[in-house]
């Protein structure tokens, strides 16, 4: 193999008589690479005979796949030796004709072209521009049932979630989550009551519940009353891309999207200390009623999750 | 056999003509098709050697595997987002409730025979058809190859690489699974962030808000039906033109402007080509055999309110969500509207910028250069050092955006802080092209001044004379490289004008 190669001139395949060096095969020793190719052309049979075995008896995957696998690469193996060592070794040439035709053929295209449109054209500009006008007129108005029917307007469907006033708060499970059941620095996923089963309560009411201690808390102005006892409701939706906030790093206090990193922090507002979010979650206002359950105030007073144009 | 009906056989081939029975099916064929002159020109297309040209035949076979192993999984796969309580043989999800896709992607992983094997195999094969794209697109870009007048096939090639991506995200997302469900999502915030548009493009996409009634339904006819046929084609025209304009080669002994050397369509290139798929496909199949891919079972259904950690796309994706995560984070609020700029440049701008860029790169080149000459001999990367170092820029560029997808396991294996990493990403993703380029660049004009640059080693022969003394001979260089630099290539004006310390040959020589 380390021997440079016998010296060629690149000929043309038109015309080469039968004995022409260019037509003998590459390889040196064609008999020890036919006998290479026929030991991959056979285990190829074999392997891909026992693919069809391993298939009959419903073998594990692996097995299917190393034995498709593997019988496919020596057959291709093969294949490529064959070609390369075995057929007429070249090198062989081709001409290139220039794509580019006469000058004479392309002004008559061109001619063809614009002077047949022309006497079309001629004198019919007004029937030319009123089906243009008209054609035009149609692929517009072709284009709005084919968007209009795919979805409904947004209307203010962003600007909503199914929170409401009163809404009881209820885990995973639909269970109504009472004063008690969270311990300072626990944290669970919560639900307006009735959505919790629903897939637009999972991609859009979904919010994190976490008890705080009050001397580390920072109530923001205005929403003095929207923590009681410590549990305070934020959206999970990450302002960014929407992705649920699904991290709790406790000792630091941050809610942590998994997506790309946005930490937010639970003790000030859930304002972003970190990453790409560009707003604090929105907070969900609460309320203990008198028989101890956690009810929200309102909805959330801004729209939740990833911005938008219209969205103040 | 009697001796009569072999005299009979043979009287009749002899009356077949010269060519037997292939030729006479052949003559009919002719008959009705006039299809004898052509077919000869088709079967003496010569195809260069060189192993380069071997990078667009693995993007060529990789759809095939992709087509083949997607048909087996649309037999089984019901594109349907109503939710069934799972029933199935994997343990783990008995009784629990999920949509009929991801239901129906696990049936196919444990329950149809070679379904799993089948499913991996169309997982590989889609990584490795962008893999291979983008490898040929870079092999095409560097030797120069998109030049007139192939510029159009490299318009289609872009083309070809976008919707390849586009399809391999939609494809991913059909099983509806935790992982891709989170990418849904984070697709339709990024179309929210359009300005103007946003919301309606993304409730008409989705057939609603979030997560949509008709997402899965739709994805499934975009991916199986819709991109497919568009793909091919383009895959069709891509290949018709590289028919009729031939295919370029390096320059070499014999090899000219005007013509292509290297080996014919039958049988040489017909064999290996046929090999090579039998190849790509076998190794396609023992990857999927032994490298688990996707296992959709072990992230589970999806559920808007859940998530994974350290969640990552597929590989091609991997540019955006690095964007996405080391962009800072810019929005604009004001006159009662809202821009996501920490959305829309880096998830919206930023890739039709660079997709812009890749598909108006010949036309700058041409401004630039002032060379509308045909090119059918290729450049060596190292003769045009400006076109190589934006290359690699651009590639070090992509490349770190795609590790800046990584920043959270980076941070958790290195046991580093995330704000590190993150800073460290921004800096490094601006950094590392600035710094590439004038090392690329430098490269090739050092390459351009070493003798023998480009030219494959020959081997010395030690040998021992009967004294004990060792000789080393050098044997002759290959004849492919005798003639390199003699070769006749157009050399396009522009290249003198670059301000360099060359002499006055254009050659700097290097004292070795």
């Amino acid at each position: 193999m380390s021997e440079p190669e016998e010296h060629r001139t690149p000929v043309s395949l038109s015309g080469l008589s039968e004995n022409d060096p260019h037509l003998l095969p590459a390889a040196k020793n064609p008999k020890t690479v036919e006998l290479v190719i026929a030991i991959n052309f056979l285990l190829g049979t074999v392997l891909t005979a026992g693919f069809g075995a391993c298939y009959w008896i419903n073998a594990q995957p692996w097995k299917l796949g190393a034995t498709l696998g593997g019988g496919l690469f020596f057959f291709g193996v093969g294949l490529v030796a064959w070609g390369k060592y075995l057929m007429p070794r070249g090198p062989f040439v081709e001409e290139r004709h220039v794509l580019a035709n006469s000058e004479a053929d392309r002004d008559a295209f061109a001619a063809a072209i614009v002077e047949r449109g022309g006497a079309v054209m001629k004198r019919r500009k007004m029937l030319g521009g009123i089906l243009a006008g008209g054609l035009g007129i149609f692929g517009v108005v072709a284009m709005f049932p084919v968007l209009r029917s795919l979805g409904p307007l947004p209307k203010g469907t962003l600007f909503h979630t199914d929170w409401r006033k009163d809404s009881y708060v209820v885990d995973q499970s639909g269970r109504r989550v009472s004063a008690g059941d969270l311990a300072v620095g626990s944290i669970m996923t919560v639900f307006p009551e009735g959505t919790q089963d629903s897939e637009r309560g999972q991609a859009v009411d979904q919010t994190v519940l976490i008890r705080v201690s009050n001397q580390k808390f920072t109530t923001q102005k205005g929403r003095e009353s929207w923590a009681p006892l410590g549990y305070v409701a934020y959206s999970k939706l990450c302002t960014h891309l929407g992705c649920p906030v699904g991290l709790y790093e406790q000792q630091l206090q941050l809610l942590v999207c998994p997506c790309h990193q946005s930490m937010f922090n639970v003790n000030n507002g859930a304002v972003p200390q970190f990453g790409p979010a560009p707003r604090p979650l929105p907070q969900l206002p609460l309320y203990i009623d008198s028989q101890g359950f956690l009810r929200a105030q309102a909805d959330y007073d801004q729209p939740v999750g990833p911005g938008f144009w219209e969205r103040a | 056999m009697s001796e009569v009906t072999l005299t009979n056989k043979r009287a009749k081939r002899r009356a077949a003509g010269p060519y037997g029975k292939v030729g006479k099916a052949l003559n009919e064929l002719d008959d009705r098709l006039g299809v004898a002159k052509g077919g000869r020109t088709f079967m003496d297309k010569i195809f260069p050697d060189h192993w380069s040209f071997m990078l667009g035949e693995i993007a060529l076979y990789s759809f095939v595997i992709l087509l083949a192993t997607g048909i087996f999984l649309t037999f089984y796969f019901i594109p349907s987002s109503a939710i069934v309580t799972y029933h199935g043989s994997y343990l783990p999800l008995v009784g629990q409730k999920v949509t009929q896709a991801f239901s129906s992607t696990v049936d196919i992983s444990f329950a149809v025979r070679g379904g799993l094997l089948m499913r991996q195999m169309h997982h590989w094969a889609c990584d490795i058809f962008v893999g291979a794209l983008v490898v040929h697109m870079a092999r095409v870009f560097f030797t120069g190859a998109f030049r007139k007048p192939r510029e159009l096939n490299w318009t289609i090639g872009v083309t070809l690489l976008t919707l390849a991506i586009g399809n391999g995200f939609l494809g991913y997302s059909l099983p509806d699974d935790l992982v891709s469900g989170t990418g849904i999502r984070i697709a339709y915030s990024i179309m929210l962030s359009i300005p103007f548009v946003g919301t309606y493009l993304a409730f008409f996409i989705f057939g609603g808000n979030f997560p949509g009634a008709s997402t899965i339904p739709r994805f499934y006819i975009l991916h199986c039906l819709i991109l497919p046929l568009v793909i091919m084609g383009l895959v069709g025209a891509h290949l018709f033109l590289l028919v009729r304009q031939k295919h370029t080669q390096f320059p070499g002994e014999g090899r000219t402007e005007k013509n292509v050397v290297g080996s014919p369509m039958f049988p040489v290139f017909m064999a290996k080509t046929t090999g090579f798929l039998f190849i790509v496909t076998g190794f396609t199949a023992l990857l999927s055999a032994f490298a688990q891919i996707n296992p959709i079972w072990q992230f589970g259904p999806y559920d808007a309110s859940r998530i994974s950690y350290a969640v990552q796309p597929d590989w091609y994706m991997g540019f955006l969500d690095g964007a996405l995560r080391i962009w800072p984070s810019w929005t604009f609020h004001s006159f009662g509207h809202t821009i996501p700029f920490e959305v829309l440049l880096p998830a919206v701008v930023l890739p039709g910028l660079i997709f812009g860029l890749a598909y108006a790169w010949p036309m700058l080149e041409r401004l630039y250069t002032k060379d509308n000459e045909i090119h059918h001999l290729l450049d060596r990367p190292s003769q045009r050092p400006k076109r190589t170092a934006v290359g690699v820029a651009a590639l070090a560029f992509v490349t770190m955006l795609f590790i800046a997808s990584s920043t959270d396991v980076i941070a958790n294996f290195f046991h580093i802080s995330l704000n590190t990493v993150l800073w460290l990403m921004r800096i490094t993703t601006i950094l590392v092209p600035l710094v590439a380029y004038p090392i690329a660049y430098k490269i090739c004009k050092e390459m351009q001044g070493v003798h023998g640059a480009g030219k494959r080693k020959t081997p010395n022969i030690v040998s021992r004379t009967v004294e004990g003394e060792y000789l080393a001979t050098p044997t002759p260089a290959y004849h492919d490289d005798l003639g390199h630099d003699l070769a006749a290539t157009v050399v396009p004006t522009f290249i003198e004008s670059e301000p360099d310390d060359t002499d006055e040959g254009g050659v700097r020589i290097v004292d070795r």
